[in-house]
């Protein structure tokens, strides 16, 4: 339980409710929670709330609800028992406040039950499933986002920089970016997506990444296929256009 | 499968999925009975449990799941670089328990319980999806039901409802 501490004189738990302080100060006194001493507990109470006030504290309304019952009981308590009544809820005016009590008592302890839980599980974790490519995309609803420019070249950059640089420089260059956006689009024509690294398998090169990655550029320009990506900073992937690629193949 | 394997594929399953297995999936998924499963799944849990490792595996939200040690939750966030959970509040974990052993439960009858107002508390407990709306309740103004979810049981730990913690019966010692 948080004490309002420092510069107050006296010291002032917080209650989180009326419920709650009745508790603390039926504990405090030592009192069967049975055999309230209603009198004893009602000043409290509402020594309680006067120091809340002139804390200038908040009182809420509940607060104030509980302290007309407590005073309504107190003054119950004071007339004479009927022997007429059968039952022990008619006979003693506590019953139904020790009743309310009780149970959130229960509770409460209940509550610190999960607490102990929630210490010991709050840090396990699950493994994650790897998602195993395009069937995984097909059986699961993707959240896709179109990939800007931008972030495809910084996708771009991350796998040139796991490529080795080269020692030996291959001048001949026998792949041009033509030939390469064509087996892009082969690649494509089998499957519904592809992933972007796997546009660069066959290449060892920088060079080749390099033409591969322009030749994509270019696809994705001509709108005959486009880049979609798992949220921020998940997989790329690559995908054919559904209904109109003939349109835009067109224009 | 053979016989010898059967333990082990249960095993392997459990390793690839992320969600608690239900004996239903295990069942569809390996052809074996049911009481087979779950006579090699008290094995696995056993033998996992009995070597102390960095993985355990556990009845979860209605299956059976594997999961980091909790003794080793330190590192097993720092792996993942994620913090510990915002734990809740004394009165969001009261509220919670009144929501779990009563459920399904108008706010109205928790405010009854707790003899406070509770808007705030509930929420919180809507907005992290330990709570969720499960109806409404005939009478008047037709108010809103709440109960527990699936992440109440994996936040806890608990297999299902009954493994809550018996409610301490309402008799209490004397306040001392």
């Amino acid at each position: 339980m948080s004490e309002t501490e420092g510069t107050y004189s006296v010291k002032l738990p917080v209650f989180e409710g009326p419920l709650d302080l009745l508790l603390h100060l039926i504990r405090e006194n030592k009192v069967d929670i049975y055999d309230i001493p209603i009198a004893l507990i009602t000043r409290q109470y509402l020594e309680y709330i006067e120091m809340m006030k002139e804390l200038d504290l908040e009182i809420a309304g509940d607060f104030l609800v509980m302290a007309a019952t407590l005073i309504h009981i107190k003054s119950r308590m004071l007339l004479p028992v009927e022997e007429t009544t059968d039952t022990m809820e008619e006979m003693d005016p506590r019953f139904e406040l020790v009743q309310k009590l009780l149970a959130y008592q229960a509770f409460k302890d209940a509550a610190l039950g999960l607490k102990e839980r929630e210490e010991d599980w709050s840090g396990v974790l699950k493994r994650t499933p790897v998602e195993e490519g395009a069937e995984a995309s097909e059986e699961q609803e993707l959240q896709l986002f179109d990939i800007n420019l931008f972030d495809l070249i910084g996708v771009f950059k991350e796998l040139l920089e796991k490529t080795p640089a080269e020692v030996l420089t291959v001048t001949r260059e026998t792949l041009t970016m033509k030939d390469k956006m064509s087996m892009i689009l082969e690649t494509l024509q089998g499957t519904e997506a592809l992933r972007f690294e796997e546009l660069f398998k066959g290449d060892f090169l920088r060079s080749h990444l390099l033409v591969t990655f322009v030749a994509l550029l270019e696809i994705l320009r001509l709108g005959l296929a486009r880049a979609y990506q798992e949220k921020d900073f998940g997989t790329v992937w690559i995908i054919r256009p559904e209904e109109q690629p003939e349109a835009e193949q067109a224009a | 499968m053979e016989e010898s394997q059967k333990k082990s594929v249960l095993e392997m399953f459990l390793f690839l999925s992320g969600e608690p297995l239900t004996l239903k999936e295990l069942k569809s998924a390996t052809g074996l009975e049911d009481t087979e499963i779950t006579d090699l799944m008290d094995e696995l849990i056993a033998d996992y449990s009995e070597r102390e490792g960095g993985v355990l595996i556990g009845k979860i939200a209605g299956g059976y799941q594997m999961y980091t040690n909790p003794a080793l939750a330190e590192w097993a966030l720092k792996f993942r670089g994620a913090v510990k959970p915002q734990k809740l509040s004394m009165p969001a974990l009261e509220t919670l328990a009144i929501i779990a052993y009563r459920q399904p439960i108008t706010k109205v009858e928790v405010e009854e319980i707790r003899g406070v107002n509770s808007d705030g508390v509930v929420k919180t407990l809507l907005d992290r999806r330990l709570v969720k709306m499960v109806g409404k309740k005939e009478a008047p103004g037709k108010p809103m039901l709440y109960g527990t979810t699936r992440e109440f049981l994996e936040y806890f730990g608990l297999k299902d409802l009954t493994g809550l913690p018996t409610l301490k019966d309402l008799e209490r010692e004397e306040a001392a």
